[in-house]
């Protein structure tokens, strides 16, 4: 049975015409599929199937360690988006809810090879020079948590010192106790710094330079 | 865990007709609740040049899971009555801002001028105001520590955190019986206080949570303080009746005690009640002409999506007619 209902599906294929360059998504998953890597990986072929602009590859956690190692996946399913590079664009846990739509906009985004955001924030996102790993702890039913993944995926496009993850953290329930996660969206920054509740595209950036600052 | 399906909601990050700052709109209408999107509608088919800015695109629709009170619906998916409206509003193809916050709204010679949080301006000869209203908070010690440690207001976001844990619900109406049957999802277990006497919710809410056994109701209490260092780890509250206090262990605190208006925006621009609300008459006019407000943000009693919507609809009907009266068209 197909998992997107073929309303979405008629809503996707028409954003999908826009789609400018090729977008590849790498899947991470496993032979024994636990549930949700098994609906991430179908839905994300069922993806695939709506443009031609779009492959998807699926890897196996455990038997293909090398390429594990290139993306950096550390937990499954996992999810990267990537266009003539990468650029640092994961999903871990099913991106479902709203997140669904954080995974079809990044996708547009990354065929355009540029994120949609304002001279002003590019302006400060060419400051960052060093390594930057946002997460941003999300849970399926929130409603606004998707803007806080557009967010640090787009920033991870402007920077390539910048990598960001959505984490679907209750599928991952040790996360919670590790990041202390008590509220969505909860944003962490370099591990040790976070950001509870959704901040400005402004206040972001800034949280991201203030987190790097010597 | 409960997974919500898969949600399409690519209009609120980004949207291709965007506003023009040169132009000089007829109507201007601020939100993107159902109050916004209503009045949106009833203004396109008058044929009027407007434009419509708002950070986001449901208001409040999108902090629940189910709608059972709109005329046509005996119960409808939060997010698809949402995409319905969306949908409906898309079809006139008007320029809309999303993703954008209104700083202040000014006045000068008869024109309303809407600046932005990023600086840009928007002008226009009328102003549909229907920027809703956001949670209340109960401003007691440890809540502002306390928020993103324990605290919270979305319930729809933030009750997967607490499956199986001990949580209080602070309200007595709707919004806190909403929160409680989103927490008894998750198994949680739920104190649920309320400083006035009984509860206010409506009574079919009240039926469909009386069942749950892991539910306790205290009324008539009021919150004094929120304990916890790095996260909540209880609540202490008096007894309104007895004056007595006890400290209550517990996880999570949800706050669901009312709205506060989001009026700062034109707070130096239009009569305000003393709970900040837009002050309206019953053609949704404020003291200044041509700017009209409609939904949560208004004296209007009843919050409710129905109620916003048809508030919305007037709205845009006086601003049309007062376009036409002072000969503005
Ligand atoms: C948890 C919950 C459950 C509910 N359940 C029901 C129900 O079952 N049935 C029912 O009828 N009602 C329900 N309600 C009430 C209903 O949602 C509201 O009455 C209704 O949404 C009000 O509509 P509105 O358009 O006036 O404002 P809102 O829905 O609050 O929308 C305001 C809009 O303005 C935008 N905005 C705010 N400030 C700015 C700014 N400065 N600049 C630009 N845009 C801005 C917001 O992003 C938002 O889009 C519920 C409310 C909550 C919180």
């Amino acid at each position: 049975m197909a998992i997107l209902e073929d309303k979405i599906r008629e809503q996707i294929k028409t954003l999908f015409e826009a789609l400018q360059n090729q977008v590849r998504i790498v899947n991470f998953t496993q032979e024994f599929e636990c549930a949700f890597c098994r609906m991430t990986r179908e839905m994300l072929e069922e993806l695939g199937h709506l443009s031609e602009k779009i492959t998807v590859e699926v890897y196996d956690f455990v038997r293909d360690a090398e390429t594990v190692k290139r993306y950096a996946v550390d937990k499954i399913p996992a999810t990267a988006l990537v266009g003539e590079k990468d650029y640092g664009i994961r999903f871990y846990g099913v991106p479902a809810g709203y997140e669904f739509t954080s995974l079809i906009e990044g996708i547009i985004d990354v065929s355009r090879r540029k994120p949609n955001l304002s001279q002003d924030i590019l302006t400060e996102l060419a400051k960052v020079d060093r390594p930057v790993h946002i997460q941003v702890f999300v849970s399926p039913t929130c409603p606004y948590c998707m803007f806080a993944v557009r967010n640090a995926h787009r920033f991870a496009m402007a920077s390539s010192f910048i990598t960001a993850d959505m984490v679907e953290v209750t599928e991952f329930p040790h996360l919670v106790v590790k990041y202390n996660v008590q509220s969505f969206p909860k944003i962490v920054i370099n591990e040790n710094h976070a950001l509870p509740g959704l901040p400005t595209d402004t206040e972001f950036v800034r949280a991201i330079l203030n987190a790097i600052a010597r | 865990m409960h997974v919500p399906g898969f949600i399409l909601d690519t209009v609120s990050s980004e949207h291709s007709y965007p506003l023009d700052q040169n132009v000089l709109y007829d109507i201007l209408i601020l939100g993107g609740g159902p109050a916004a999107m209503s009045a949106a509608i009833y203004a396109a088919r008058k044929m009027l040049n407007i434009a419509f800015v708002t950070v986001d695109f449901g208001g409040q629709i999108r902090e629940t899971s189910e709608v059972e009170n709109y005329l046509g619906f005996q119960s409808i998916n939060a997010h698809d009555l949402i995409e319905r409206f969306q949908q409906h509003v898309k079809s006139f193809r008007l320029p809309i801002g999303v993703g954008a916050r209104v700083e202040a709204v000014f006045r000068n010679d008869g024109l309303f001028t809407a600046v932005m949080e990023d600086g840009l301006r928007y002008t226009a000869k009328t102003v549909i105001y229907a920027t809703g209203a956001r949670h209340r908070q109960l401003a007691v010690p440890g809540e502002k520590e306390l928020i993103g440690r324990g605290v919270t207001y979305c319930s729809i976001c933030d009750a997967p955190l607490y499956k199986d844990r001990k949580v209080m619900v602070v309200g007595g109406g709707n919004s806190a019986f909403t929160a409680a049957l989103d927490l008894s999802r998750g198994n949680a277990t739920i104190i649920l206080v309320n400083n006035a006497r009984g509860w206010q919710a409506d009574a079919i809410l009240q039926r469909q949570i009386r069942d749950y056994k892991k539910i306790e109701f205290l009324d008539l209490h009021e919150v004094v303080r929120i304990e916890g260092g790095d996260r909540v780890e209880g609540v202490t509250v008096r007894g309104r009746v007895t004056g007595e206090e006890k400290t209550v262990a517990v996880d999570g605190v949800f706050i669901e005690i009312g709205l506060l208006p989001n009026s700062d925006p034109v707070k130096n621009l239009v009569e305000l009640n003393e709970r900040g609300e837009v002050v309206v008459d019953c053609l949704c006019r404020t003291n200044i002409p041509g700017f009209f407000a409609a939904g949560d943000v208004t004296t209007i009693p009843h919050k409710q999506i129905i109620v916003a919507a048809g508030e919305g609809a007037k709205a845009a009907l006086s601003a049309h007619d007062y376009l036409v009266q002072t000969s503005r068209l």
